[in-house]
Order: structure tokens, then C-alpha cells, then sequence
């Protein structure tokens, strides 16, 4: 436990969002993870995109499993909506919350083990369903809360702390979310806000399921020499495919659009999501060609936002449900009685 | 940017705000901390070994620390605007009200002198400083003091009611009785003759004794006689000091408004001044008086009257009946003013507070000792040496009026001086700073010092009411701080000597710091030259007297950490969330150098 809960003093040039509220409004209690973690530095990136985004604390609801990843949701915006669940089923939590209550925005936060091992069947129903959701995948190749054995997403050959060489493939969440259809897919590093923050922006933006693997070193177990999860391995073999730059829809400047060969995506509130540096060739809107960009630059941690596609309809979509939360529906709407289940049981006989 | 060198002590120095502002260096934040653990004592003997009068200062300190007191910087939690520095001056007075018996600790003369003698011109701070520092190293120390009491201007410039004489009396004697030979009722009329007595060194600590006087129409009779009932503040204090008058009239009229005229104005309200007026030429902002010297004149139902510049003394019959001014108004920055018309204001009294001059009519000018400019002594700013070796200069007399910490210090760096001159040493050459730095780290998220931030507001010196003041001329106005005051403001300090120290190619920039830090202190960034790196960080450094930290380039990236250190809480969370302990919390000591330490090596 840290010595002092972080002092309220703040610095005296702090700046307020559109909602008048400073950043350190968006924190919540202090962290009781390892110091170090990368978790918290991801913590500290979602509530910078948070308050740059001016998202209402009430109007935000945060969801985790069990994990070290999902203790962090504590660590953010104190006054927002939160629901730790049981492990690996957050994003069915999630999926019951926003069936109920499309008008909040929704922040899953869950770790590799949480998401590629226990969940992964929760996890995969998420994207197939295309859930209005920002799924945050703090990764860092280790079940830390239980001391460090390898988890599904341990490289080949990446070395425990002991010495013992893991010889399991692992799953890549990226190239999993792919293959299922996801449509808003990235992977960034907890050490680097500075693209981090953007995609974090943009993956709230996005309308349907972004999910975001975040390379999130363990200090404790996983940050030693061998490990492919570490600081010092990360940055070695940190490779940024795109860099995104998240372009609000208030703030829009119109002309003011990149360099030739940038590509801008439209996002569905009408902001936009523009890639300043994009490799020769690379089409975020093409699903084959960020599988095989992947496959190509294999042993490398590719980063960036490496897929999105606005186009595809979300589950409220899908189900043509009503656009106000199911509790302001009145009573008699929501259930509107025998007579009415009646007719209905009368059209499948 | 050049990587700070935190191995010159002068860095974490300059990071202790209270202790770089103090012209004695006083090591604040430790007995602040000393203060909060009832150490009392262990408190007013750090103070002392700096400061030399921790007692006298805690009531009449200029106090130059609590302006530039890093906690002045911050956002108040309580309400709009910033928060209110540190209350540094009232809690050295809480530890000498509190200290005990410390006799057997106050610095003892050997029985074996050394068998120099030094002659000080004067009994106040600066003649009693060097007194101090170089009694306990043998030197026979004889003092020439033209009142029949010690502490000069301490003692006659600084009323009862504000420094009680009992004070001034314990912190005098802690240094006369090591064996001082002090001549009372012994000014001196030259240095020529005190020479001539073959002394080894001369410290001349004589002050600036002239009040400056206001020569109107009105002023002389036209034989040039003082018109009566018009007084120089220093003088009229002076003899209010040692018991020479007892009165006032009813209407008094102060001209000037600086600590001498706040001290005047608040004695003639004792002596039976009914309306007292205090006459300042231009607007508030501009007085020269410490803020709180003119709250409480306020207090006291002084009028503080502005932009009224005097015109003549007006005298009927031979009689002060009042005093005419002219009424102004001044552009913004109070540099130029136009008249707008004049007043005549009625009174019985004026006393005239608008400031002082040195005078060394005693001194022969054909000694070899340079006089130079305003016909002032060209004296060392270092070395405090006169161009006639041998002779130093210090408090008022050297430079020309300015504050009693200011005297210490010139004592301190005089006496430093004198033993190397009486050593037969170069006096250019200076003894060394050094400096310690011990981890607080006492365990996981564990810290020696209280790191918390404290959001209490500073704490009010309660006063003694206004009846009883007035009832005798005596009465200390200040109460002192109550035990609960103390606990309170002792918290306030933000233990700027607990250094965050860092240690570079330990940092795996993990970012748990520039996470953590409350004030967004720290940030890692590519290198850049400094002032294009203010603009860059967590938050803008936009304080330019405060130092950037910036580390040699880290092991992973070679960015560069780079700390701000304008508004760091010295809370240690950076330290406490490094996984690799690249950031400590250290204290920091500064080592100062006196009378009799060896030279070692460079200056600050």
C-alpha cells in the first residue's frame, strides 16, 4: 500500500475540460498494483483520453474480470459506474449493460489471462456481437497474481523467471479479433501514451467493439532479460505500423488534413481517426492486409492502430432495439402484458 | 540540455527555497521537522548555529524565506488564489519560547587564548556574530558599544512590545559571557587611536545611526533650531528605549512607511497618541514596510494614509500645529505623479521615518581606508575587507542600511575573515561547502519524514487585545502559537531538503512517476535545449527562477527524465512507485562553513 493517498495539491497551471473538470478529477483510489506496473501507466493513459474527451464520469461505465489488469478500474474515475465480475465474464456483463443501456459509454478492462484464457469464449461473442465497447487488453504475457506462470499469450521461447523457456504458441488477441470479424482493432505499449492516449481516444470514438491489446510489462515477473514482454524487449522490437493522431469531431479543423498518402477515417459521431505516417502500402480499412502486414513483420511488437471499419453495424443495430435505455422505458412498453405475448406466440405456431 | 549537477551542493540548495532565500542559510526544514517531534531545543540550537538570535528573529525576522516558500506557489485546497507560505518566523519563535535549559549547549570560550585580539566597533548582530564565532576559537574580543547596553539597533530601533527585553537580554548575554571585554558607554571617535592599541583585526559593526531627516520650510527657526515636537524616528525610538520620554501628543503624524515608521506609529499609540496618522507618499503596493508590520499598525487604528507627499511643517508662534501635503495621484507603475491639490493635516507631533544613512565621522580618512561612493567605505562584498588590511565592515555600516539576518551573515562571512587575516592566510581564500544526503527510505512506502500534504491554512498569531496592550508600553503583542498551532503548521512545511534523487541507468522508463506525481513534475522526453524543454513537460515550466533537473540520457530510449522543480511536494510518490528505485527521497544537509573551518576546496 502506498505511504499517502496522492495529494489533492495540484499543479497551478492545471487546465479544465469542456465540462470544467480537471484531470485529476478522472482519477480514482490510489494503485495497489506492483510499483511499475505497466497497468497503471495504461491507467494513467485512459484518464487522460477520458477527460480529453470530456466524457461525463456519470455517463461512463467500467467493467472487469479478476486479474491484476482487472483490479485497475478502481484506479480511474471514482465517479463513474463500475461492475467487477467473475472471471473472464466481463464482456458478457458488459453485453447484459449495454443491452439494457446503450446511452452510456463502456470501458472493459481485462488481462491475458482474462481474455485469452477463461474468457476467451465471452471475449469472442463480444466482437461477434460488434458490442458498442472500448475492450482495453492489458497484456503482459504472465499470470502475475498468481506469481508468474506463462499465460496464453507467452511467446515461444520468451524465458520465465526462473530460466524455464515457454514451448505453447501463443494466441495474439490482434490477429484473434481479426479473424472474428472485430472492427476496430490496435495494439499500443503502456510506455508509450503518446500513441497510446490517440488510439485509446479512438477506440472510445469508434461505434461497435475496439479492442485495444496494450503491451503492458510485468515488473515483478515478467520484465527480466529473456522475457519478450519486458520494458527493454518491447522497445527493442517496437515496431509502429501507423501512427494515429484522433481528430475530435468539435475540434475538426476542415483543410487542415495531413500530408499526401495519410489515410482519414470517418468515425460515426463525425470525428475522424487520421494516420500521419502510414507504411507504403498499408490499408487500415483492409482486413486481409493487416493480417498479412502482421504475419510479415512476425517477432516484431507492431503497433498502432491496425484495423477499423465503420461500416458494420453494432448490436443495438443489429437488433433494431430502441435508442433509450430499456429503464426509461415505461412499463407498459417494456412488458406489455399476456395479450401481447399471446400474439406473438401465435406467429411461430 | 547539460545534465544538472546535483553533486555541487548548490543545487538541492537552491531547491530549498526557505534556506537559498535566508541570507544565513538557515536549515528551516529541519527544525521544522525538530519543532513537530518537541525537540525544542535540538531546534533552537540548529537554528542558532546560522542564525545566531533564533529568539530575537522568530519576532522581528524581514523574513526573506516566507515569501520565497515553495508552498506560496501552490493552488489553495481551501479556496481561490494560492496558499499562504509556511508561518517560518513564528515557529522559530515557538522553539526558543520552548527550548529549555540550553546552557550547557551554547558555544564556551577555551581558557587558552590564542593570543589574538579583535576590536568591534559596536555591540549589535553583526559585531556580536563575529563575537560569537570567534570567542570558542581563542580570539580575545573586545567590544566598544556606545550605549550602556548591548544589541544595537536591536535594541533601540525595535520597541518592547514587539522584542521583550528579557529576549534581547538572554540571546546578548549567551555571547558576552564567553568572556567578551565589552566596553559600555565607549563610543569611538577614532580608528586611528583604536588602532593605534594594536589590535590584529578591526571589525567595524557600527550600524547606520542617521536618521534621515526632512528639511521643509517649517523645519528650523531662523536661528536653525529644530522646531519642537518634530522627531527622527530612530532617535525617538532610541530614547523611548532607554526611558527618556514617556509621551506623545494626541494627533501624531508618521512620514514614511517603512518597518521604522510601523514600529514609530504603534509606540505613539502607546504613549498616548490618539490619532496617528502614518503619511505614505505613494500607493500601498509600493510601501516599503513588511505586510504584516502594516497589519498590525491596522490593528492598532493607525490611519495609513496614501499618496500624500509633505509640503512644509506648519508652525505658528514658534509651535508645531500641523503639516502640509500634497494631495497626488501616480501612473500605474507609481513613477510619475501630478498634484491635485494640498492639505493641511492638524497635529501636535511629527516623526519622521524616512530612513537612514551611515556616518563615520570617526573614521580619519588618511588611514588608507577608501571611502568611495555616497562617501561610504569601499569594502570586499566577499571578503568584508576594508583597502586597509586588517579592518572589516558588516551589518548597516557596511553596505548601508539593511536587516538584522542580513548583519549575522556578514558576521559570519567577517568573521571568517578575521581568523584567516589573524592566521596569516589569504581572507580571498574561502572555506567550502559540502553537503550530505541520507535515503529516508525506511521501508516498502515507508518514509522518515511526515510526506503527506497538509491542507490546513497557516495558522494566525493571536494577539494580545487592544486594552491591554495600550496599558503598558512593554507588553509583547504576540502570544506565540499554541500547542495546536504548532502540530498544525509544522505540517504545513513541505520538506523541500528531501531531495528526490536520481539515479539514471536504473530508470526502465515505466512512466509509475510521471503517473503518480501530484503537481506533474516529471516528465521523460527526448533532450532539447532548456528553454525549448519548459515549454515540452508534464506541465509548462513557466517559473524561469526554478531549476529544470535533467538526467543523463536514460538506458532503454536516451530520453532524458526532466524534473520541474518549481512546485515538487517533496511527497516522495515518485520514489515510493519506482520499481527500481531510480528515484530516492534523500535529505539533504548543507555543510556551511565558519570562523576556523579549513579551506578545502572550492565556493558555492
Amino acid at each position: 500500500m502506498p505511504s499517502i493517498v496522492k495529494p489533492l495539491v495540484t499543479h497551478p497551471s492545471l487546465v479544465r475540460n469542456e465540462l470544467g473538470l480537471t484531470i485529476r478529477d478522472y482519477e480514482g483510489s490510489m494503485s495497489t498494483l506492483c510499483a511499475g506496473c505497466g497497468h497503471d501507466s495504461i491507467t494513467a493513459a485512459i484518464i487522460r483520453a477520458l477527460w480529453e474527451l470530456s466524457v461525463e464520469p456519470c455517463m461512463l461505465a467500467k467493467l472487469s474480470g479478476i486479474g491484476c489488469s482487472s483490479k485497475t478500474p478502481t484506479y480511474f474515475v471514482g465517479g463513474a459506474h463500475g461492475f467487477n465480475s467473475a472471471h473472464g465474464r466481463m464482456p458478457a456483463i458488459a453485453t447484459g449493460a449495454n443491452a439494457a443501456n446503450r446511452t452510456l459509454t463502456y470501458l472493459g478492462v481485462s488481462g491475458d489471462g482474462d481474455s485469452l484464457s477463461i474468457g476467451i469464449g465471452h471475449l469472442s461473442h463480444a466482437i461477434r456481437r460488434n458490442l458498442n465497447m472500448l475492450y482495453v487488453l492489458e497484456n503482459n504475457g504472465v499470470y502475475g497474481l498468481t506469481k508468474g506462470q506463462f499465460s496464453a499469450s507467452s511467446d515461444v521461447g520468451s524465458k520465465s523467471k526462473k530460466g524455464e523457456a515457454n514451448k505453447m504458441s501463443p494466441i495474439d488477441p490482434v490477429q484473434l479479433a481479426l479473424t472474428l470479424g472485430a472492427t476496430f482493432v490496435a495494439r499500443s505499449f503502456s510506455g508509450d501514451k503518446a500513441q497510446l492516449v490517440p488510439i485509446l481516444k479512438a477506440g472510445l470514438a469508434h461505434r461497435g467493439f475496439a479492442l485495444v491489446d496494450v503491451i503492458s510489462p510485468c515488473v515483478t515477473f515478467n520484465d527480466h532479460e529473456g522475457s519478450t514482454k519486458s520494458y527493454k524487449y518491447t522497445r527493442g522490437k517496437h515496431h509502429i505500423a501507423t501512427e494515429s493522431d484522433f481528430v475530435p469531431h468539435a475540434n475538426e479543423i476542415v483543410g487542415e488534413i495531413g500530408p499526401v498518402g495519410a489515410t482519414t477515417i470517418q468515425m460515426h459521431d463525425g470525428s475522424s481517426l487520421r494516420f500521419t505516417k502510414v507504411p507504403e502500402g498499408y490499408d487500415v480499412t483492409d482486413r486481409m492486409a493487416a493480417m498479412e502486414y502482421l504475419r510479415a513483420h512476425q517477432g516484431e511488437v507492431v503497433t498502432g492502430v491496425l484495423f477499423a471499419d465503420e461500416s458494420v453495424p453494432e448490436m443495438h443495430e443489429m437488433n433494431n432495439t430502441p435508442a433509450e435505455p430499456l429503464g426509461s422505458l415505461p412499463f407498459s412498453k417494456l412488458c406489455p402484458g399476456s395479450g401481447a405475448l399471446a400474439e406473438l406466440m401465435a406467429d411461430f405456431r | 540540455m547539460n545534465p544538472s549537477d546535483t553533486g555541487n551542493p548548490a543545487y538541492y540548495h537552491k531547491v530549498v527555497d526557505c534556506q537559498w532565500a535566508c541570507p544565513a542559510h538557515t536549515n528551516v526544514p529541519e527544525y521544522i521537522r525538530l519543532i513537530a517531534q518537541g525537540r525544542y531545543g535540538d531546534a533552537y540550537m540548529l537554528n542558532r548555529e546560522s542564525n545566531v538570535f533564533p529568539a530575537i528573529l522568530g519576532r522581528t525576522c524581514d523574513r526573506p524565506c516566507e515569501p520565497a516558500c515553495r508552498r506560496g506557489r501552490l493552488p489553495s485546497l481551501a479556496g481561490e488564489g494560492l496558499e499562504k507560505p509556511v508561518a517560518i518566523c513564528r515557529l522559530k519563535r515557538v522553539a526558543a519560547d520552548h527550548h529549555g535549559d540550553i546552557s550547557a549547549r551554547l558555544p564556551q570560550a577555551p581558557e587558552k587564548k590564542n593570543g589574538k585580539r579583535v576590536a568591534c566597533v559596536g555591540a549589535g548582530p553583526a559585531s556580536l556574530t563575529v563575537a560569537n564565532d570567534l570567542m570558542p576559537h581563542g580570539y580575545s574580543v573586545t567590544m566598544f558599544e556606545k550605549y550602556d547596553k548591548p544589541g544595537g539597533l536591536m535594541r533601540t530601533n525595535i520597541p518592547s512590545f514587539r522584542l521583550p527585553e528579557q529576549v534581547l537580554a538572554e540571546e546578548t548575554s549567551a555571547i558576552l559571557d564567553m568572556g567578551v571585554d565589552i566596553r559600555y558607554n565607549s563610543p569611538v571617535s577614532s580608528l586611528k587611536a583604536l588602532l593605534d592599541e594594536g589590535y590584529d583585526a578591526v571589525f567595524i559593526g557600527s550600524g547606520a545611526p542617521r536618521g534621515k531627516d526632512l528639511d521643509l520650510p517649517g523645519r528650523y527657526d531662523a536661528d536653525g533650531n529644530s522646531t519642537p515636537n518634530i522627531h527622527i524616528g530612530i532617535d525617538w525610538l532610541g530614547s523611548l528605549a532607554f526611558g527618556h520620554i514617556d509621551s506623545i501628543g494626541e494627533k501624531v503624524l508618521i512620514i514614511g512607511v517603512g518597518n521604522t515608521a510601523m514600529d514609530c506609529c504603534r509606540s505613539a499609540r502607546r504613549l498616548g497618541g490618539k490619532d496617528v496618522k502614518v503619511m505614505a507618499r505613494r500607493p500601498r503596493q509600493f510601501f516599503k514596510a513588511s505586510p504584516w508590520e502594516l497589519e498590525d499598525a491596522e490593528e492598532e487604528q493607525i490611519d495609513i494614509v496614501i499618496n500624500h507627499a509633505p509640503k512644509r511643517f506648519v508652525v505658528e508662534d514658534g509651535k508645531l500645529v500641523g503639516m502640509e501635503f500634497e494631495r497626488l495621484e501616480w501612473d500605474a507603475d507609481a513613477k510619475r505623479s501630478t498634484i491635485i491639490d494640498s492639505v493641511i493635516l492638524p497635529c501636535d507631533d511629527v516623526i519622521l521615518a524616512i530612513g537612514q544613512e551611515n556616518a563615520f565621522p570617526w573614521i580619519e580618512r588618511d588611514l588608507g581606508l577608501d571611502f568611495g561612493k555616497w562617501d561610504m567605505p569601499v569594502v570586499d562584498k566577499t571578503t568584508h575587507q576594508s583597502t586597509l588590511p586588517g579592518v572589516f565592515f558588516g551589518g548597516d555600516a557596511a553596505w548601508g542600511p539593511n536587516n538584522i539576518i542580513w548583519a549575522v551573515e556578514h558576521g559570519h562571512q567577517a568573521a571568517i575573515s578575521i581568523d584567516r587575516h589573524c592566521q596569516g592566510t589569504p581572507v580571498t581564500d574561502r572555506p567550502a561547502w559540502g553537503m550530505n544526503l541520507v535515503s529516508q527510505k525506511m521501508g516498502i512506502s515507508e518514509w522518515s519524514y511526515s510526506n503527506d500534504y497538509e491542507k490546513a491554512a497557516r495558522q494566525k498569531m493571536k494577539h494580545v487585545d487592544l486594552v491591554q496592550r495600550f496599558e503598558d508600553l512593554h507588553v509583547e503583542v504576540e502570544l506565540g502559537f499554541t500547542p495546536e498551532q504548532v502540530a498544525r503548521e509544522v505540517e504545513r512545511c513541505l520538506n523541500c531538503d528531501v531531495e528526490t534523487a536520481f539515479t539514471d541507468k536504473l530508470c526502465i522508463e515505466c512512466d509509475a512517476c510521471i503517473d503518480i506525481c501530484p503537481v506533474q513534475c516529471l516528465t521523460i522526453t527526448p533532450d532539447a535545449p532548456e528553454p525549448e524543454l519548459r515549454t515540452k513537460l508534464s506541465a509548462p515550466a513557466v517559473n524561469p527562477n526554478q531549476a529544470l533537473f535533467a538526467s543523463l540520457a536514460l538506458p532503454q530510449t536516451s530520453r532524458l527524465m526532466v524534473k520541474d522543480e518549481d512546485v515538487c511536494v517533496h511527497c516522495g510518490l515518485c520514489a515510493e512507485r519506482c520499481p527500481t528505485a531510480a528515484w530516492d527521497m534523500q535529505k539533504f544537509q548543507l555543510l556551511i562553513s565558519y570562523a576556523g573551518t579549513p579551506v578545502t576546496g572550492g565556493t558555492l
